[in-house]
């Protein structure tokens, strides 16, 4: 691809296709903003699978009593939600679309590192995403252990555990090379001035969970071959008949799992970082503070995944380890909520989309963050392990959470990804009523949570029916309101208006190029010299 | 960038590293015949710790590189330590 000259109007990254024609102008780019969008088009066709499954649930559980399916369905639907939900949407969610997307441009460099490993790393992606579906069809039966993968169930069950474990297994590649990636670009690749401490806080933040997916996920990966191990060889590593330990592979699962949680919500807390100065046109407040917060959640994150085993037979001396850790990790969660909060005192607040999607991301969030806490302290654990609580805590904190920051970063980023413009009051409609459903959703299975339903049946006693319907009618308002927002942006892809260089008035390098960015984003490497996130 | 220089090791180092490896992986099998019960997976990773450092020191050049690189996989190895350290305050106290 040669250069721009310099008196030919320069090409957007759209139009430049490299000589390729049709889809292979996307499947052998490789450009990171169009491997973000491929992420994008890719995550969201799981997005809308695993929606319709998860709604199949509501459905069914919206009385008590055999709805719709019955337990063996309701088990399968439940594991393929989840495995689509974690593995396929919000593991590689912001990181890989997002990250790929906005962190060479925001360094101020032209690509990644590693470009055409980037793309392997989409490649890996689907084929894991086609393993894991494939567990649909094939044989046995779709696979019934929830997306834990327990042992010792998960190698005694006769469901199709092996492409599900191993499509899991591919995936961990494509993330750990996307982290390795990222980790390099961030080190090499940022503009001359550019120090670490005027990087802007969302590549800050997807530094930070690239090593969490650089170390954290091989230790997945060998679980699940292990897994693979028991079923195939009966091996015995989680077997007590051949002398192995089942809470092992509970160690194992959350050294990764856990870790992965804030693979999730990081990238999640910078993009909000990112959308709370533009429109509240001020400095972002405490940028060390967020920054260091950032990497304190990336270390201690760590530590702390034996919290979801309080009840599963640890030692005493584990439980309360895990327990204060846990108590800790909050901690630096907290100081970027003040943060946040701290940036709108006093600015002069503009509260379109994006920011709604910011402001409602910092209620869910702060929501999930305490009944966090909840389940943390080991008392209040007892009763609400494996309880409808569980599902509403981590549903607030990884949907609102992750969820609602993926769903502000696109309304925020849109103009500059497309070069197009979307109707504003669509897209606030579609969030008010995507806003309404999700708390009918979700606030429901606190209440039922502690009054004492389980998680992960297909019915329950009659004395739960009613915040059952509520949250069964919230899952429909909610996807009302998704429907809204998704054909808003198709149609602003289509005939949106011209978005100018700079709608929000935002401050990084980003909003400093045209919009939709060059192939190569910038004409000539710049040099940083103010600090980032400076108003006038 | 443009000013890192390659380091050479010689032969003789090489050879010495080479025969120290050996060493120790008959090391780490003449460990098995003590007895040493709950122990004997501390001593294996105990010598297989000590050639890993060889092999990244002398054979992948960690030696010669930046400091940065050794701060960078010092931390990461402390990382593992302390994750074992915590999965044993379970398994040792149960
Ligand atoms: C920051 C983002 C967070 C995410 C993405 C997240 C995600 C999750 C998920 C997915 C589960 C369910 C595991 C299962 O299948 O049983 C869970 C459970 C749990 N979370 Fe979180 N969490 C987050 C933050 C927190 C915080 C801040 C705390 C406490 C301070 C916390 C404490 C817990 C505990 C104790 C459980 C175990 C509940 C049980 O099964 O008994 N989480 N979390
Ligand atoms: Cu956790």
């Amino acid at each position: 691809m040669s250069e721009n000259k310099q008196n030919s109007a320069p090409k957007s990254y759209l139009e430049e296709t490299g000589g390729r024609k049709g889809i292979f102008k996307w499947i052998l780019s490789t450009d990171h903003k169009r491997i973000g969008l491929l992420y994008l088009y890719s995550i969201m066709a799981w997005f809308f699978i695993g929606v319709t499954l998860g709604v199949l649930m509501k459905l069914e559980l919206i009385a008590p009593g055999k709805t719709i399916m019955g337990a063996q369905s309701y088990n399968a639907t439940f594991t393929v939600h989840g495995v689509i939900m974690i593995f396929l949407v919000v593991i590689p969610g912001l990181p890989a679309v997002f990250g790929n997307f906005m962190l060479p441009i925001q360094i101020g460099a032209k690509d990644v590192a590693f470009p055409k490993l980037n793309l392997l790393s989409w490649y890996i992606y689907i084929a894991g995403s086609i393993l894991v579906v494939s567990s649909l069809f094939a044989g046995g039966g779709p696979p019934d252990t929830g997306w834990t993968f327990y042992a010792p169930y998960s190698f005694k069950t006769g469901t199709n555990m092996l492409p599900a474990v191993l499509g899991a297994f591919v995936l961990g590649f494509s993330s750990i090379l996307t982290g390795l990636n990222f980790i390099v670009t961030t080190h090499r690749l940022r503009a001359p001035g550019m120090s670490w401490m005027k990087l802007p806080v969302f590549p800050w933040a997807i530094y930070g969970t690239a090593w969490i997916q650089l170390l954290a996920t091989p230790i997945v990966g060998i679980t699940l071959l292990m897994v693979l191990g028991e079923r195939i060889f009966n091996i015995g590593f989680f077997d007590p008949a051949k002398g192995g330990d089942p809470i092992l592979f509970q160690h194992l699962f959350w050294i990764y799992s856990h870790p992965a949680v804030y693979i999730m919500i990081l990238p999640a807390m910078g993009a909000i970082s990112e959308i709370i100065p533009t429109f509240s046109k001020k400095t972002i407040f405490g940028y060390r503070f967020i920054v260091f917060s950032t990497l304190a959640i990336a270390f201690v994150g760590y530590f702390v995944w034996g919290h979801h085993m309080f009840t599963s037979g640890m030692s005493g001396t584990a439980l309360f380890t895990f327990s204060i850790l846990t108590f800790i990790v909050a901690i630096p969660s907290a100081i970027k909520v003040f943060n946040w909060v701290a940036t709108m005192h006093q600015g002069s607040i503009s509260t379109d989309v994006p920011f709604l999607w910011a402001a409602s991301f910092i209620f869910v969030f702060l929501v999930g963050g305490l009944t966090g806490l909840v389940l943390g302290a080991l008392a209040t654990n007892v009763h609400l392990h494996d309880t409808a609580f569980v599902v509403g805590h981590f549903h607030f904190i990884v949907f609102g959470g992750t969820g609602f920051a993926f769903f502000g970063a696109l309304h925020y980023w849109f103009p500059k990804i497309y070069g197009k413009m979307y109707d504003r009051s669509w897209a606030k409609t579609g969030w008010a009523i995507f806003f309404v459903g999700y708390i009918a959703l979700y606030m429901p299975m606190f209440f039922l949570g502690v009054m004492g339903m389980p998680r992960r049946y297909f019915d329950y006693l009659p004395e739960y029916h009613g915040p059952n319907i509520i949250s069964s009618l919230g899952a429909l308002v909610m996807v009302t309101g998704f429907v809204i927002m998704v054909i808003n942006l198709f149609r602003a892809v289509k005939t949106g208006e011209k978005a100018p260089q700079n709608p929000w008035g935002g401050t990084n390098l980003e909003w400093q190029i045209s919009s939709p960015p060059t192939l190569e984003n910038f004409d000539e490497i710049p040099t940083i010299d103010k600090a980032t996130y400076k108003y006038d | 960038m443009a000013e890192e220089k390659h380091h050479i090791t010689s032969y003789k180092t090489y050879l010495l590293v080479l025969s120290l490896l050996i060493v120790f992986t008959l090391l780490s099998v003449a460990i098995t015949q003590i007895e040493l019960s709950r122990w004997a997976a501390a001593a294996a990773l105990l010598v297989a710790g000590i050639k890993s450092t060889f092999v990244l020191m002398i054979f992948m050049h960690l030696k010669y590189d930046q400091r940065m690189f050794r701060v960078m996989v010092g931390l990461i190895v402390a990382l593992v330590v302390v994750v074992i350290i915590i999965t044993m305050l379970d398994f040792l106290f149960r």
